[in-house]
């Protein structure tokens, strides 16, 4: 749905920006991510590498040791399959939760649908212990450099869920308040859809980040993402952390 | 136990004690994790960790039996503490920049240490030669004086992270267990006054004698004594505390303090709190085994007794086979107690909700600690009367009746005791608190 924009690509006064917000949704996307990027201090290219994953459906493997290799299972292996494995297989998530989407990932550790068959009930409320955020809920424009400052105080490596319509695309809320998709803010691994998304879904959004991290093997040190200095400059926030 | 041991350079034994203490604790530690997060899981009606450390077998190798290939077996997860071990180890270790670096560094250290040191007077079987480390004569209070340092780590690392919830978890720590430390002795006074001894082996004798001075043929483990019920309940409850679990785990609760003294840990470090708390849970839980029920020991049964008197050849070739038993696989019986109450401190964290910060205290101070201090008192009876007992008893009839009315006076005495307590600790703290409606339009009108 391409609209015309009364206005060329360069910046404009800021009482025809709020003019441009309010004709141009692109255009109003365009400028929320401008926001972004002077408050981080980043281009976007460079906070967020592409590791963005869609959920297909296929059938699911389970998470088993050895599901590397083809053959079945060899337990010794090299130190970045164990390495893939373990961490694949101890997502703990962050307790983050946003709105009503909160509510189904409480019962996705409850007892019906019981997230801790594949290890991650461990739920840690302080970013330092977490790996795994589940974004879970819309994402307000006042909460996104909450939600930044919260991944970026995960140490690495560190996974998102993108849980719900809401934090995937903005949802029913197409408005002034709600970030269009949590992606501007932070890089999103999984996307799950659903308004709520069931437990269901949510794990077998677990099961699809847990096979992303097993493929993961790390051809070089830095992809191993072992060490701060090999994964690059850190952002301000980070620092400031 | 061997001779040849004997002969060895004390420094060598030493270090060959050590190591039996603190390897089986490290490696049973994953175990333990294992076990909570399984326990729990059933307790609230779900599988828990299942999936990790299933083993799919090839389906085209030759090493692998036929009748196994292509299929999966599973080990109940047993490999999930391991899993977690690796993913904590090669995380990125954050130090975050305003925090005091050296103490921050050196505080998971604090924290592990005398969860370690504690096991140092503990036996965990009859074998002098290899247990415990240093059979001191002051084992109790060297236990009690250890516990008591374990607040260090938690209290510097609540105060390096320069994090207000670290700074409160850490300074409710330092209040919850000096406030827990002293019913906690009081408790374990009692014992001591009745054993005569501070050692850790005296108390596990003490405790192999008949029961009650009256039935040799059953062990007078201090559970089944009056006092002794009544310290191994305020010694459970005060274990608790010490060891910052549920319901006592205010230092660390999410929903105040997000982590508590460890919220600026991540990686290793945090693991290093982590392993030092169960091991801490490990240790207490064997000196509570050791202390109150009957240590290495099997059942209260005393089968040397029963092998030598009884009647009948059958059941005394039985008793000696048991007795065996129980002297050779001692490590066993008293790993099955730890393993016990760890089951305990499961059940309880799976039941009670946490506590209010003023009831974990009125707890302490109001029941606990004047509940173990009336203990001690009976203890004191106890020992009088049974003394007097024991050198005035005509016949075994008497001192049978004169034992068993002790038991009733101590019982009717605890129990009044603890009515008493309940009223005056009991008062409902919210009803004090009234509040008053106040009508802004009126003047005058003081809020209460």
């Amino acid at each position: 749905m391409e609209q015309e924009c009364p206005l060329g690509s360069e910046w404009a006064t800021e009482g025809i920006r709020i003019f441009e917000k309010r004709l141009c949704r692109d255009r109003i996307r365009q400028s929320y991510l401008e926001i972004i990027r002077f408050e981080f201090g980043r281009i976007r290219e460079e906070i967020m590498p592409k590791r963005v994953e869609t959920v297909v459906l296929h059938d699911s493997s389970t998470p088993v040791l050895g599901d590397v290799q083809k053959g079945g299972s060899v337990v010794l292996t090299t130190v970045d399959t164990l390495l893939s494995q373990a961490r694949a297989n101890a997502l703990w998530p962050l307790t983050f939760g946003l709105a009503c989407c909160a509510i189904e990932m409480m019962a996705t550790v409850a007892s019906r649908f019981d997230l801790a068959r594949f290890g991650s009930e461990a739920f840690r409320a302080t970013p330092r212990q977490a790996d795994v955020m589940i974004i879970a809920g819309r994402l307000s424009k006042k909460m996104a450099p909450v939600l930044r400052q919260i991944y970026d105080q995960m140490p690495e490596p560190k996974w998102v869920i993108s849980m719900g319509a809401c934090a995937s695309s903005g949802g029913v809320y197409n408005n002034y308040a709600i970030v269009q998709g949590a992606d501007q803010v932070v890089p999103v691994d999984v996307y799950v859809p659903g308004c709520p998304p069931s437990p269901d879904a949510l794990i077998y959004a677990v099961l699809k980040l847990q096979e992303k991290i097993k493929k993961n093997k790390a051809g070089t040190w830095k992809e191993l993402r072992l060490v701060e200095g090999l994964t690059g400059p850190r952002t301000q926030e980070e620092v400031k952390a | 136990m061997a001779d040849w041991f004997s002969h060895l350079h004390p420094a060598i034994q030493a270090l060959i004690r050590v190591l039996l203490l603190v390897v089986p604790i490290l490696a049973l530690v994953p175990g333990l994790i294992w076990w909570e997060r399984r326990l729990l899981s059933w307790m609230q009606d779900r599988i828990g960790p299942n999936r990790v450390a299933t083993i799919t077998w090839s389906k085209t190798s030759k090493f692998v039996p036929p009748f196994l290939r292509g299929k999966k077996t599973s080990i109940f997860g047993l490999l999930q503490p391991i899993a977690d071990g690796v993913k904590l180890f090669f995380k990125e270790d954050i130090t975050p920049s305003a925090v005091d670096k050296v103490i921050y560094f050196i505080a998971p250290g604090i924290a592990l240490f005398p969860a370690f040191a504690l096991g140092a007077t503990l036996p965990w079987g009859p074998y002098p030669s290899l247990t415990p480390i240093s059979n001191a004569n002051v084992g109790v209070l060297y236990m009690l004086a250890i516990s008591s340092l374990g607040v260090y780590g938690v209290v510097l690392a609540g105060y390096s992270g320069n994090n207000k919830y670290s700074l409160m978890g850490g300074l409710r720590a330092s209040a919850q267990l000096i406030s827990y430390e002293l019913a906690m002795s009081m408790s374990l006074a009692c014992i001591v006054l009745a054993t005569g001894s501070l050692r850790m082996t005296d108390m596990v004798h003490e405790q192999e004698k008949p029961l009650w001075g009256l039935a040799p043929f059953l062990q007078n483990w201090y559970v089944f004594t009056p006092f002794g019920f009544v310290a191994m309940v305020v010694f459970l409850i005060c274990m608790v505390a010490e060891t910052n679990r549920a319901p006592f785990d205010l230092p660390e609760a999410e929903n105040e303090l997000i982590a508590g003294y460890h919220t600026e840990y991540s990686s290793m470090k945090f693991a290093v709190f982590f392993m030092g708390e169960y091991a801490a849970m490990f240790i207490f839980s064997g000196v509570l085994a050791t202390v109150f029920l009957g240590g290495w020991n099997a059942l209260p049964i005393n089968w040397d007794w029963v092998a030598q008197h009884s009647t009948i050849p059958v059941f005394s070739g039985l008793a000696d086979i048991m007795g065996k038993l129980n002297y050779w696989l001692a490590p066993l019986w008293f790993m099955g107690k730890i393993t016990f109450m760890i089951s305990v401190y499961i059940w309880l964290r799976a039941t009670l909700p946490r506590l209010r910060y003023d009831q974990l205290m009125s707890l302490g101070w109001k029941s606990l600690l004047p509940l173990a201090t009336v203990n001690f008192i009976v203890v004191g009876a106890w020992i009088l009367v049974s003394r007097i007992v024991a050198e005035n008893a005509s016949n075994q009839m008497m001192g049978a009746i004169a034992g068993v009315g002790l038991w009733v006076v101590a019982g009717v005495f605890v129990y009044s005791i603890w009515r008493v307590l309940n009223k005056m600790s009991g008062e409902p703290v919210l009803e004090s608190r009234s509040v008053t409606l106040v009508d802004p339009s009126k003047e005058g009108v003081a809020a209460s």
